[in-house]
């Protein structure tokens, strides 16, 4: 038998690696399992990393990792057919250190922060699959890898990984999700010239944007689309929840091809070339849909435990922090000696009191709001950039006389009503 | 060392069965032209054992000498005895430069002579061309990093050597009772000295995959999508009577074998009808077929390089237009009653 | 006791980096490094051999700092050592020069533990000349056995080794004597998926790490660029051909142009079929 370890962790995505590098930092003897190639090889994501929670691991990590572009534009476009209503943030004071967030490459980052773990005393494998927890007596006390000779103890597993965990779900800790708690997204990684960037997009060296894309970006199907500045490539992709695909009967790489060759959007990536073609689930049931994250000797952290804000396109900074807590309660854990359910639910409590445990009720309903009133996407949307397509076209009208039209656009009083309530509804299940 | 005092393009001749390798040809016509420009002698070392009437066949492919070692000690190749041999030849007449083929003997021959001089060596050479005025060997060989090509020099060492892709160099037209000037040369060997010794040859009687020899060749790339998709080139290969060839990333991906390979880590080939579906045309893949009769493309990219190299070329889906092809060749073939036995 | 050295090359990936086609240059930010796969077989061999005959197995590479990676993927595979030569003055080497600062590394590893046969793959798939490993044997004066697609026998008291050697047609079957130095061909094994106590030793490995210093009798007019004699002049794109003729009209109207050029030289489709 080989030897045994403190902790297990399963997956080197964001959550994984987190819970590796604080609990050998804290002197724990670990190991980290990826089945990937390396760290960051199987991994996608839009981007955007949050600089808040990677600091609460490593302070000023900004200064070496390989990241792309300090982002200081943040642009929402509500896209028609043929339009788009767009609204935009840009503030210098997020180009300075210590900065807001960031565009990354996961395949790039993982690496390096999985170094990082590695130098902290972690011990990583990569090109591993874990196929299923080792269970004594109810308790968990080990994997089971897909190598020869491929059992490994240790006192507490770490399942990070990621949407979907099969492990969590062979432990009946949660069900097979339904098509409409994920979303699949499928994205591209576009080759384009530094500085052909730099001019389109409005920025200088070092700067970046994001675009959030709505409406028309995803056919009026619920999700979204997102653009968003690398060094020399640009990251475009489209997530919509699994349902609306199979009622749509549409395919992923299909609403991809048709965002990237809408006139909004274009226009912004000409003369680029795919570099990779990627594509994912997230997990978009929210509070809802989260299963058990403790049992004896396990816990479950990051999108394996359904951790993502589906509203703010936020899921490894969820991640990072539900790693670094499991880390901190098996710390503790370890000094007690007990790694039961009872001890180790320490870090559920300090999850659900913190701000991920917050902001996952706060959207709780979200997703199923929107998902189930199609018609703020292909609707509301549309009807905004009618209003605005009005309210600019300078054609002799009279403003007063436009605002008649726009209002009248609106519908019968009855559907008026209704759209009131909706805005109503959708503050209520996001505020 | 005095360049001065090497003169001389040399090609080391191979033999088989019983007969000049036909690279070694290859190799004389090309090293007729290097000599030519610099105005200098073509010779050819033969090393074996009853192998002296070879020295007639190079002569009419060009050689004006031939080094001659012949003993039974030379009876297989050995890579200790063929070098001892060759370096003896080389310390006494100075050649600038040698050519070897690119085959195993040649290039583990060549390997092994290159550390003894020492000189620099050119592996796997597919263009070759001589300075005028300072016999300056220019090696080219596709490069590592895709559709480019290097010329690879060797400035400060004599004799320069290259090792020779078989068929990417033209053999002369033989000039039947051209004579030249046979050299007979002997070294000290003793068979206890040679630390090596073969104890049997077995010949492979499976059948080969020999592409090398078709005529005609279809060949398919990783724009077939899958094992499955590849059918189409043994299907078309059928109706036509020829063999299959394959890109390197299709034997990568295990398709097939890697004898089925055409290019510079496989084998070069010159079929009268090369037909390739779904290949991009990268410059390793483009040297070991290059030469062939007719080249035939089809592949769904108009931008793939393939269509530079071909004489005749179709834009278009391979799953779509070779079915159509081959309904319409089975078609005619039956009617004219032309069938492949 | 066999003390078996393999010599392993890190290599950029040749099957994921691809090429611009339009402007011939390739990507390599995103190009990863791997263990030539030539030589995996060489490791492999060397690990069965040990497993037959008893001993010890070390890899040694001359490359970069990162080709650390490269030597633990031979631990997984199941060396049992590794060594990294690096330092700036091998850069450049052609394989002359790399044959020769392999040689003292060996020379150095030999010191503590005799070797008795070195394994190189049959080629690197980046340098791709299959000439590193017969130069390391000329160096030492051993003899360099090429195309070895199976071990026989190796026997250290008779100091013997039988090996087949692959021909163009078939085999030879060709004894040596030991120590000596086979290049391998892919055939020769099949490499398995490692085994998880391999994957834990490879994770926690530190191989030696040499700089020129830390080897003898270095003649530094030997290394590197210096010591090259072949050097690259010019890189170029091969003269565009002319181009082919693009046969046009509909799918049908193409597909009869290309049968009536086929049909003209149908007096080749007859003769194949029986080959
Ligand atoms: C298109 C897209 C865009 C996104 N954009 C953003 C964004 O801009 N900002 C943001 O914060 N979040 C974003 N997210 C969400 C974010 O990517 C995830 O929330 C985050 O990656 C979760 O981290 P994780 O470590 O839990 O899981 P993952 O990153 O999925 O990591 C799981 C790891 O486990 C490994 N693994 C899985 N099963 C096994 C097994 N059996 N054995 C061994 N290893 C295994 C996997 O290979 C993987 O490396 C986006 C997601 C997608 C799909
Ligand atoms: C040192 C070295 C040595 C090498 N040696 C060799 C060698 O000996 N031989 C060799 O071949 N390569 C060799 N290569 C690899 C070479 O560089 C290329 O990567 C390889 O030839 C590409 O293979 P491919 O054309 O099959 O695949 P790809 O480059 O992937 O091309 C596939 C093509 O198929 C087309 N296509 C896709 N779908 C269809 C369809 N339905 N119908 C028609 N067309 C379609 C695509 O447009 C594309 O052009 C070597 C590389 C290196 C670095
Ligand atoms: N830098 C290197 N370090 C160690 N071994 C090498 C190196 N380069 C080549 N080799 C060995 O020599 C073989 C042939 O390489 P090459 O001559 O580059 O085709 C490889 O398969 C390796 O076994």
């Amino acid at each position: 038998m080989s030897e045994k370890f403190d902790a297990i962790v399963v997956g080197a995505g964001p959550a994984g690696i987190s819970c590796a590098h604080d609990l050998a930092k804290g002197g724990a003897h670990v190991l980290l399992l990826e089945r990937g190639e390396y760290p960051g090889s199987k991994n996608v994501m839009g981007g955007v990393l949050y600089r808040k929670m990677m600091e609460d691991i490593i302070p000023e990590f900004y200064k070496e990792a390989p990241l792309e572009r300090p982002i200081v534009e943040q642009k929402f476009m509500m896209m028609d057919k043929e339009s788009a209503v767009t609204f935009s943030y840009k503030g210098m004071e997020w180009g300075k250190e210590p900065y807001n967030n960031f565009t990354v490459l996961r395949a790039k980052f993982d690496q390096w922060f999985a170094d990082k773990a590695v130098q902290q005393g972690a011990i990583l494998i990569n090109e591993t699959v874990v196929l299923e927890c080792i269970v004594e007596n109810g308790k968990v006390v080990g994997v089971r890898t897909d190598r020869p000779n491929g059992d490994v103890y240790a006192d507490v597993v770490v399942l990070a990984d990621g949407v979907n965990s099969l492990l969590a779900q062979s432990l009946g800790f949660h069900k097979e999700y339904r098509p409409d708690e994920v979303a699949l997204a499928t994205m591209e990684i576009l080759k384009l010239d530094k500085k052909v960037i730099e001019d389109r997009f409005n920025l200088e060296d070092n700067q970046g944007c994001t675009i959030e894309l709505f409406g028309d970006a995803t056919k009026g199907i619920l999700g979204t689309g997102f653009l968003y500045t690398n060094k020399d490539t640009l990251s475009i992709g489209v997530g919509t929840l699994l349902s609306g695909l199979i009622k749509h009967k549409i395919k992923p790489y299909e609403l991809l091809e048709y965002v990237k060759s809408h006139p909004m959007i274009r226009t912004l990536i000409q003369g680029s070339e795919p570099q990779e073609y990627l594509a994912h689930l997230i997990p978009e049931g929210g509070y809802h849909s989260m299963g058990r994250i403790v049992g004896d000797g396990v816990i479950v952290i990051g999108d394996a435990s359904q951790l993502v804000n589906a509203i703010h396109r936020e899921g490894s900074n969820l991640a990072m922090t539900s790693g670094r807590l499991a880390a901190e309660t098996i710390l503790l854990a370890k000094e007690a000696g007990d790694f039961t359910e009872k001890t180790l639910d320490h870090y559920r409590v300090r999850l659900l009191d913190g701000f991920v445990g917050q902001d996952m009720k706060k959207y709780k309903d979200s997703t199923h709001h929107f998902d189930q009133n199609p018609h703020y996407f292909d609707q509301y949307i549309p009807m905004l950039n009618r209003a605005a397509s009005q309210m600019f076209t300078v054609d002799g009208q009279s403003k007063w006389e436009k605002q008649k039209k726009i209002w009248k656009d609106l519908g019968s009083p009855k559907e008026k009503m209704k759209m009131a309530r909706d805005m109503y509804r959708a503050w209520k299940v996001v505020k | 060392m005095d360049f001065q005092d090497y003169q001389g393009v040399w090609v080391f001749i191979e033999e088989k069965d019983g007969a000049v390798a036909s690279v070694s040809l290859e190799l004389l016509g090309a090293g007729r032209k290097l000599a030519d420009k610099r105005g200098v002698e073509l010779a050819g070392v033969i090393i074996g054992e009853h192998i002296k009437h070879l020295s007639k066949t190079i002569f009419e492919y060009g050689a004006d000498i031939a080094y001659v070692y012949d003993d039974p000690i030379f009876k297989n190749y050995r890579t200790e005895s063929y070098m001892k041999a060759l370096l003896d030849c080389s310390a006494k007449h100075k050649p600038e430069i040698i050519l070897y083929g690119a085959t195993s003997t040649g290039k583990d021959l060549a390997s092994a002579v290159a550390t003894d001089l020492p000189t620099g060596l050119t592996a796997d050479t597919t263009e070759l061309d001589v300075e005028e005025d300072t016999g300056l060997l220019l090696a080219s060989r596709p490069a590592f990093g895709g559709n480019i090509m290097a010329t690879i020099l060797c400035k400060k060492y004599r004799p320069q050597m290259a090792t020779v892709r078989a068929k990417v160099m033209k053999a002369l037209p033989p000039e039947p009772g051209r004579e030249g000037r046979i050299v007979e040369e002997s070294i000290l060997l003793r068979e206890e000295d040679i630390r090596t010794k073969v104890l049997e040859i077995v010949k492979e009687t499976t059948k080969k995959v020999r592409i090398d020899e078709a005529d005609i060749i279809v060949a398919g790339g990783k724009g077939l999508g899958s094992a499955e998709g590849f059918q189409l080139v043994h299907q078309l290969a059928e109706t036509l009577g020829g063999a299959v060839g394959a890109s390197r990333d299709v034997v990568e991906a295990g398709w097939i074998e890697h004898a089925h390979q055409i290019g510079q880590t496989g084998v070069t080939v010159t079929p009268k009808i090369y037909i390739a579906l779904g290949i991009s045309g990268a410059i390793q893949h483009i040297v070991g077929m290059k030469n062939s009769g007719l080249i035939i493309a089809i592949n769904n990219d108009p931008e793939a390089p393939i269509f530079e190299s071909c004489h005749y070329g179709i834009v278009g889906d391979a799953f779509e237009i070779v079915p159509m092809l081959i309904e319409q060749l089975s078609e005619v073939m039956s009617r004219e009653g032309v069938s492949h036995v | 006791m066999l003390h078996i050295v393999a010599c392993i090359k890190q290599v950029p990936d040749t099957k994921v980096i691809k090429m611009n086609p339009k402007t011939n240059t390739m990507d390599r930010r995103t190009a990863p490094a791997i263990l030539n796969p030539y030589d995996a077989h060489a490791v492999e061999e060397a690990v069965r051999l040990r497993e037959r005959y008893g001993g010890k197995v070390s890899v040694l590479t001359m490359g970069p700092p990162p080709a650390v990676k490269a030597i633990k993927k031979c631990i997984e595979i199941g060396a049992d050592e590794g060594y990294l030569i690096t330092d700036r003055r091998f850069a450049g080497a052609d394989t002359l020069a790399t044959s020769y600062a392999l040689t003292k590394a060996l020379n150095k590893i030999s010191k503590e533990n005799p070797v008795d046969l070195i394994i190189c793959g049959k080629m690197s798939i980046d340098g791709d000349t299959g000439q590193v490993g017969p130069g390391i044997a000329r160096r030492l004066d051993i003899p360099p056995l090429t195309s070895v697609n199976k071990v026989v026998e190796i026997n250290k008291e008779e100091k013997k080794a039988i090996v087949h050697r692959k021909l163009e047609d078939g085999y030879e079957v060709v004894q040596s004597t030991l120590p000596c130095l086979f290049s391998v061909e892919k055939t020769i094994n099949e490499v398995p998926y490692a085994p998880f106590p391999n994957m834990l030793k490879a994770a926690k490995y530190n191989p030696y790490i040499w700089s020129v210093d830390d080897l003898e009798d270095v003649d530094i007019k030997q290394l590197g660029l210096k010591g090259s004699p072949t050097i690259v002049s010019k890189v170029w794109a091969p003269p565009k051909p002319e181009g082919g003729t693009m046969l046009e009209g509909n799918r049908q109207e193409q597909v009869e142009q290309l049968l009536s050029i086929l049909l003209k030289k149908k007096e080749l489709f007859t003769i194949k079929g029986e080959s």
